[in-house]
């Protein structure tokens, strides 16, 4: 105990939990926008381009300062958006082409003015490695204060502008009919995704914050269906990955924090793929299956009824071979299952045959409303 | 002579770097086509799982074993996004951002612990080495050759035969894939062997250029080419044309400024893209603003010949055709009426006697043609 409390007493450790707390509330938040949008690449490619503002922001100030570092990623990651919005819209380049164009030309130029810092021999160029990858032993106090305006800044943005944003993430077209200016917000919604990948800079870098932003958002999608109970889920889901990651990266062992931090979200969504009520895989699987008992329940019983008011008689017993050869499948579970609610019995007709079964005053009544349902349903 | 080719250091490094272009913008046409382009992008960043992996099986850092090996992480992320997308939980650009980022994660927590005796660190991940590539060579007939040339050379062949003998198959796949399956053709596995060659050559050229920097290989240059041509064909060949000439620029520009060779180069091929964005002749920017300014010349000189013909010979006439009347009857300000008398002049479309415009018989013909075109026709 005393243990833990010296480790969450320790400066750094203090540092990582804050920091990827931000992370985790900026990118769930955002990243729901982004990834309901079909807008997902668009923080991979945003991340990528953050690394020429980074070189940039770190040769204008000449050290690793974090204010001009992390304006100069902001800068060409909006700027990236722009070109690729400028590629699809001015020519017959397609989003996907506009996007892959914008990552890899954008990081190429990066790539360039990182080995140029290094061809200075700047001696606190180390620090930018860090962005790569993201070291979260690397942020400093100071950093985080940076971050936590940032984090306001785009909370308070989502939440001023909620209702344009939910309007123009599910019906664009509505939203231009209202008189929204449609371009204006997207264009905003954009501009923030950058703020999630500056922040996530230190704590991810730039190659994987792409999956920091569609994980916990796809995870919590999952689970809800309101934008609400998403948008807070999805932060809470980002919350818990950055805290898992950062956690394991700063006890050490050299590991680099963003892949711990992208295999904590990925394995959330996992789960929430197979098991999440509703959506979850397994979930509709069991509803499937039970959803075809019933079909081939009902399908059996009216089959009985039908029979049985073709010979004029309630208690007409059907046999359990000629059912099966009715539907082309063994009806014995079903007829076991209807048994058991009490809407047929089985009978001996002969003594040399197989088994027989015939609807009770209950099946008869089940089978009507069955009918009932259907015609009620088809029309 | 060979020796003297083989030696030559800037050669090498540019023939790699080529050849990583050129193999790389053979698959990316189609990629780009079938816009799938982002596939390449997953593809390039999971193959570092996949290199890490069978580095740690077989100790192979390069060859046929890295290349056929690691290439089918590639092939496994593409597979993982398509079922993802068929779950119907996921829509496939966010399925695409979810699988490859995992991969990767794997595979650099791997190169973190195994890093002492990895030969690939981190950053060659994202850099690659190409200024380094003739330090590996391999023994061939005698000569000491870059192992990554060889391979590329290999990789780059493989790709051109494959799109060759496939190129009618690609083709109608690309552009109809409904007729191409009609037709009995298997186009999804025609994808398949695309994307496993986009695997293998990533593989190949990672050591070059690294994972990222390959994307800008495999989508840049066939966009560039997209801009220029409508012909698959010519496509094809301007992809290639344009991946060599950035290799060549890049080496010197990044020799010149002491910065990353790989970097610079996929720069160039940005800045190929950059020009036929601009100064396409058909789909560039000036292009098209240039044949809509001739459009709307037209249509002005147009508009002025059927507003001439309207007053023809009608009691209006004197105060309709004079050229002040633009301005209050078609709301043109004076400079622009000035501008479209001027024009139609020169295309002798109207004369003029003093304030007084009349038709030719050629404007009379352009008008007529507007108002009543079952004659003219």
């Amino acid at each position: 105990m005393s243990g833990l409390l010296a480790f969450l007493g320790d400066h750094t450790i203090q540092n990582v939990v804050i920091g990827a707390t931000l992370l985790g509330i900026v990118s769930g938040v955002l990243g729901s926008f982004a990834v309901l949008r079909q807008q997902s690449l668009l923080g991979d490619t945003l991340a990528h381009a953050a690394l020429p503002g980074i070189c940039l922001g770190f040769i204008i100030a000449g050290a690793r300062q974090i204010e001009s570092i992390l304006a100069g990623a902001f800068v060409t990651a909006v700027l990236a958006a722009l070109v690729m919005l400028a590629l699809t819209r001015n020519s017959r380049l397609k989003t996907d082409a506009g996007l892959g164009i914008a990552l890899s030309i954008f990081f190429a130029i990066g790539v360039v003015l990182l080995t140029y810092i290094q061809g200075t021999g700047n001696a606190s160029q180390g620090g930018l490695d860090a962005f790569l990858f993201g070291q979260a032993a690397a942020i400093l106090r100071s950093d985080l204060v940076i971050m936590g305006g940032i984090t306001l800044l785009s909370l308070a943005l989502v939440a001023g502008f909620w209702k344009e944003f939910k309007l123009v993430t599910f019906d664009p077209v509505f939203a231009a009919t209202q008189g929204l200016p449609v371009a204006l917000l997207e264009t905003l919604l954009t501009v923030i995704v950058a703020f999630a990948v500056v922040i996530g800079l230190q704590m991810v870098g730039v190659v994987l914050m792409a999956a920091m932003v569609i994980a916990p958002a796809v995870a919590a999608r999952q689970w809800s269906r309101r934008l609400e109970q998403m948008v807070v889920l999805a932060a809470v889901f980002g919350v818990v990955s950055g805290l898992v990651g950062a956690l394991i990266s700063a006890t050490g062992r050299g590991l680099s924090t963003g892949p711990l931090v992208i295999l904590a979200a990925t394995v959330l969504v996992i789960v929430s793929i197979l098991f999440a009520p509703q959506r979850g895989v397994i979930w509709e699987e069991i509803k499937r299956g039970r959803d075809r008992r019933e079909l081939g329940d009902n399908q059996v019983l009216t089959t009985l009824q039908g029979l049985a008011r073709h010979h004029d008689d309630p208690a007409y017993p059907v046999e359990q071979g000629m059912l099966d050869t009715y539907h082309g499948l063994a009806t014995r579970r079903a007829l076991t299952r209807l048994a058991r609610r009490g809407l047929v019995h089985p009978v001996r007709h002969m003594p040399d045959e197989g088994p027989h079964w015939e609807l009770t005053p209950a099946g008869h009544a089940a089978a009507r409303q069955v009918l009932v349902d259907i015609d009620a349903g088809g029309r | 002579m060979v020796e003297a080719l083989l030696s030559n250091i800037p050669l090498m490094i540019m023939a790699t770097g080529a050849l990583v272009g050129s193999a790389a913008s053979l698959v990316g046409v189609f990629l780009v086509l079938r816009k799938n382009s982002m596939l390449s992008d997953a593809i390039s960043h999971s193959i570092v799982f996949g290199i890490v992996i069978v580095w740690l099986l077989t100790r192979q850092q390069s060859g046929p074993v890295q290349i056929v090996g690691a290439a089918l992480t590639g092939l496994l992320t593409v597979f993982l996004t398509e079922l993802l997308v068929k779950s119907r939980k996921v829509k496939d650009d966010a399925a695409i951002g979810l699988v490859f980022p995992a991969l990767f994660s794997i595979g650099v927590l791997l190169l973190n612990l195994y890093a002492r005796s990895v030969h690939i660190d981190t950053h060659t991940v994202l850099l690659g080495e190409i200024g380094f590539v003739w330090l590996n060579t391999i023994s061939i007939g005698g000569y000491d050759v870059p192992q990554a040339l060889v391979w590329m050379s290999v990789v780059t062949l493989v790709n051109a035969a494959f799109v060759t003998v496939f190129f009618k198959d690609l083709k109608l796949a690309t552009f109809d894939p409904a007729l191409s399956t009609a037709l009995g053709f298997a186009p999804t596995l025609l994808s398949y062997g695309l994307l496993a060659l986009t695997s293998m050559t990533a593989v190949a050229a990672f050591d070059a250029v690294g994972a990222i920097l390959f994307i800008a290989f495999v989508i840049v240059p066939p966009s560039a080419a997209y801009l220029l041509t409508d012909r698959l064909a010519h496509m094809l060949v301007i992809g290639v044309l344009i991946a060599v000439a950035s290799s060549v620029l890049g080496y010197y520009a990044a020799v010149a400024l002491d910065v990353s060779i790989g970097a610079m180069m996929a720069v160039m091929t940005g800045g190929f893209l950059a020009a036929a964005f601009l100064f396409g002749p058909r789909y560039g920017i000036l292009a098209q603003s240039w044949r809509r300014m001739g459009q709307r010349y037209v249509n002005e000189s147009r508009t002025l010949a059927v507003h001439l013909y309207n007053h023809e010979d009608t009691p209006q006439s004197r105060e309709e055709t004079v050229v002040g009347a633009l301005r209050d009857h078609l709301g043109w300000h004076d400079r622009k009426a000035d501008q479209v008398v001027q024009r139609s002049l020169r295309l002798g479309l109207v004369v003029r006697h003093g304030v007084d415009l009349h038709l030719t018989a050629k404007g009379r013909r352009v008008a007529l043609e507007l108002l009543e075109p079952w004659r003219t026709a």
